[in-house]
């Protein structure tokens, strides 16, 4: 018996030197020399080796311990919360109560903020904001649709041109852009579908990815129209009824109308989830098939998916650039695209309140981590695969809607008559 | 027509061409074995290039020759990037199989995101300087203002390399267990292929072709940063599906295909849209003929 348990740490630990001694191997040209190649001169980091032996050993005790995990709950559990979390937390959750005065409390505390902290934290909750309306755009495209979509930032720069160029050269204002902007990304995304309506999965990523660029490249070599790489400035910040406001006061202006559309796409966002296009797209993500043949038309749903979730996108953009008074468009690249995907995948899928809490994760917390800012983007993209791997519905999965069947002729284990679907 | 142009392009587009064919076979192959685009591939061809400017420079400062430094610094960086290949698998694709086909997808750009993310983190952001490796050679002499001594080892290491690849797929035992995998995994396996094994040999080949494009593109062109890998997979990728996703004849004339036109729109339309003729082409070829020049059309059965 002791032997036996004995043999089975052995086993263990050399699975783990072993895994060691790989990574150690793996990364040693990359992490290791470093030349300098106009001087010709070599750096050699031996810490750095030592550093991923440990870490390789420490970690793969956990991966393998995760994958042992994972492997015995391959059946998926009744409910996405962990046990302990259901006996102390799930009584509060169903309580609508409970879920009102949390949400009313969190309103408050957003109306409040602003005027509490500072103008630099002020910047970084509407940041914050902007990210969860453009999260939940691309949520209803990517999560309730189920199309992978990885060129969002294109319509966030759409939004963002269309209130430049409008106010540069048409001399609109703020509050008439605001809309256009959204028409205008709106619009675009439903001229994408058009062509890509036939593809699918990974065909529609790759597409989507090249529109991205394309427009992202058109903007950069337009020349004086677009203003090129340089882009566009001066643009002018919203006007409170004629009102001349100073930097500060404009910043918490405009935080209250981030806020606001925020708050509107949150509610749009949740009761689209509801509606007949809602479960239409819900269906679609299910089985194409099989939704065409249930008489619905695959066509118009997947446009509307395509400009609905796009539309928010331009708002976010429109409200951008007034708050920057600067767009270019090195500031819409893929990299942009992968956080606000990485935002809805972290965050679960098709799940609104996912979407905030990634935003939260993905915005604020690099924020106030700022000793971590130079590894924002491996954790993130770390925590993508990670998230894939052991936890593919994201921190908040979404929850369907529940149907409680009663039928007296209904025998269950528990020796209840009714039954949720 | 001005003809000293004209073979300047096609021959521009002969080299760029042969560069997405190295990289569009690893594309190809791993889409035919598993059906996923692996999006992390430009990064290993940035992975190869970068490892073989490090050991180059190191084998430099030790006094060895050009051309041992060029054969040796190949090798190595096709040896680690088939390794980080296979690493990746295992850590980010392997787990996933059973999964449906947007979790990969998205672990694929996690992957790629991790990968250029190391390197600026272990490495740097800026672009660093790539030695000529490639000596010029005598006989290129007369046309060398059209067609270098670079151009020239591109394109002959590249159709090297396919030609083996090609015997290897047609010959080979292995080369078999990869064809049937391709067209039916679980009737591989009810045959006794080990399936895993094949789909590790699969990643290997392909990351070992995108780090030997790599070495070569970074000795012609003279600089690597991290970020190449992305435009290289993206007309890599674009490559593939011009040829037809999953065949790999398909991929080798996908890519001459996309380096000729890229090359003759640059020289005769208008250069500063470069990228946006590649993704534009990939765009109109995936919408009018997804299955692509050598592939056939798919049937979907419900």
């Amino acid at each position: 018996m002791e032997q036996a348990r004995l043999n089975i740490i052995l086993h263990e630990l050399k699975k783990s030197v072993l895994v060691s001694l790989w990574f150690m191997f793996l990364t040693f040209p990359i992490m290791v020399i470093r030349v300098n190649t106009l001087d010709h001169t070599i750096m050699w980091r031996w810490t750095n080796m030592a550093m991923i032996g440990c870490a390789a050993f420490v970690l793969s005790f956990f991966w393998r311990w995760a994958m042992k995990k994972k492997e015995a709950s391959a059946v998926p559990a009744k409910s996405s919360w962990p046990h302990w979390a259901r006996q102390n937390w799930a009584g509060y959750v169903e309580n609508k109560t409970w879920i009102y005065t949390l949400q009313g409390l969190m309103l408050l505390g957003f109306i409040i903020l602003p005027w509490i902290v500072s103008t630099y934290k002020t910047n970084i909750l509407i940041s914050f904001l902007t990210y969860v309306v453009l999260g939940l755009g691309l949520n209803i495209i990517v999560g309730v649709a189920g199309l992978l979509f990885l060129g969002h930032a294109a319509f966030y720069a759409i939004g963002a041109y269309s209130y430049a160029l409008l106010s540069k050269y048409l001399g609109f204002g703020f509050w008439i852009a605001l809309p256009m902007g959204g028409i205008i990304a709106a619009l675009a995304g439903v001229a994408l579908a058009f062509p890509v309506l036939r593809l699918r999965g990974d065909y529609l990523a790759i597409v989507t990815l090249g529109f991205g660029e394309i427009v992202r490249l058109l903007l950069e070599n337009a020349g004086s129209f677009t203003g090129g790489p340089a882009g566009i400035s001066n643009i002018p910040r919203p006007q409170f009824f004629g009102m001349h406001l100073s930097v500060a006061e404009t910043n918490i202006y405009i935080y209250y109308i981030v806020f606001a559309l925020a708050l509107v796409t949150i509610i749009a966002v949740s009761r689209l989830k509801d509606s007949r296009i809602g479960r239409a797209l819900q269906a679609l993500r299910e089985d194409e098939i099989a939704c065409e043949a249930m008489g619905i038309d695959r066509v118009g749903v997947k446009l509307m998916a395509f400009g609905l979730g796009t539309a928010w996108a331009g708002f976010a953009g429109v409200i951008f650039a007034a708050k920057t008074t600067f767009i270019n468009p090195s500031s819409f690249t893929f990299f942009e695209s992968a956080i606000i995907l990485s935002i809805v995948v972290l965050g679960g899928m098709g799940s609104n309140a996912g979407v905030i809490l990634g935003a939260a994760f993905l915005v604020l917390l690099p924020e106030y981590l700022r000793a971590f800012s130079e590894y924002r983007m491996i954790l993130f993209a770390t925590a993508m695969v990670l998230m894939m791997v052991f936890r593919p519905t994201g921190l908040i999965p979404a929850r369907g809607r529940r149907y409680v069947v009663h039928d007296p002729d209904l025998d269950l284990d528990d020796g209840s008559k009714s039954k949720e679907v | 027509m001005d003809w000293q142009y004209f073979f300047e392009l096609l021959l521009g587009g002969l080299t760029r061409g042969s560069i997405y064919a190295l990289i569009a076979i690893g594309y190809t192959m791993v889409y035919g074995v598993i059906e996923l685009i692996n999006f992390a591939h430009g990064e290993v061809y940035m992975l190869g290039a970068f490892t073989g400017l490090i050991i180059a420079s190191v084998l430099a400062t030790l006094g060895f020759p050009i051309p041992m430094i060029l054969i040796l610094a190949a090798i190595v960086a096709i040896v680690y990037s088939a390794c980080y290949g296979l690493t990746m698998e295992k850590v980010a694709y392997k787990p996933l199989r059973s999964a449906g086909r947007l979790s990969p997808l998205i672990s694929a750009i996690g992957m790629s995101l991790f990968l250029q993310n190391y390197i600026i983190l272990a490495q740097t952001s800026d672009f660093l300087a790539f030695p000529r490796l490639i000596p010029d050679f005598e006989f290129m002499e007369p046309i060398a203002h059209v067609f270098g001594s670079s151009d020239f080892v591109i394109v002959v290491a590249s159709g090297i390399s396919m030609a083996f690849l090609t015997l290897f797929i047609k010959f080979t035992k292995m080369g078999k267990a990869m064809r049937a995998t391709a067209q039916n995994r679980k009737m591989a396996m009810l045959l006794g292929i080990d399936a895993d094994k094949v789909i590790s040999i699969t990643f290997i080949i392909g990351s070992s072709l995108a780090a030997l494009g790599g070495v070569l593109i970074a000795s012609h062109v003279g600089m690597v940063n991290f970020f190449i890998g992305f435009m290289a997979g993206i007309k890599a990728f674009t490559a593939a599906v011009l040829g037809g996703i999953g065949s790999i004849p398909g991929a080798m004339l996908g890519g001459l295909f996309l380096g000729l036109s890229e090359s003759f729109a640059t020289g005769y339309i208008a250069s500063d849209y470069e990228d946006v003729f590649a993704f534009s082409l990939l765009v109109v070829f995936l919408i009018f003929r997804p299955s692509g020049i050598m592939g056939k059309a798919k049937v979907e059965k419900v």
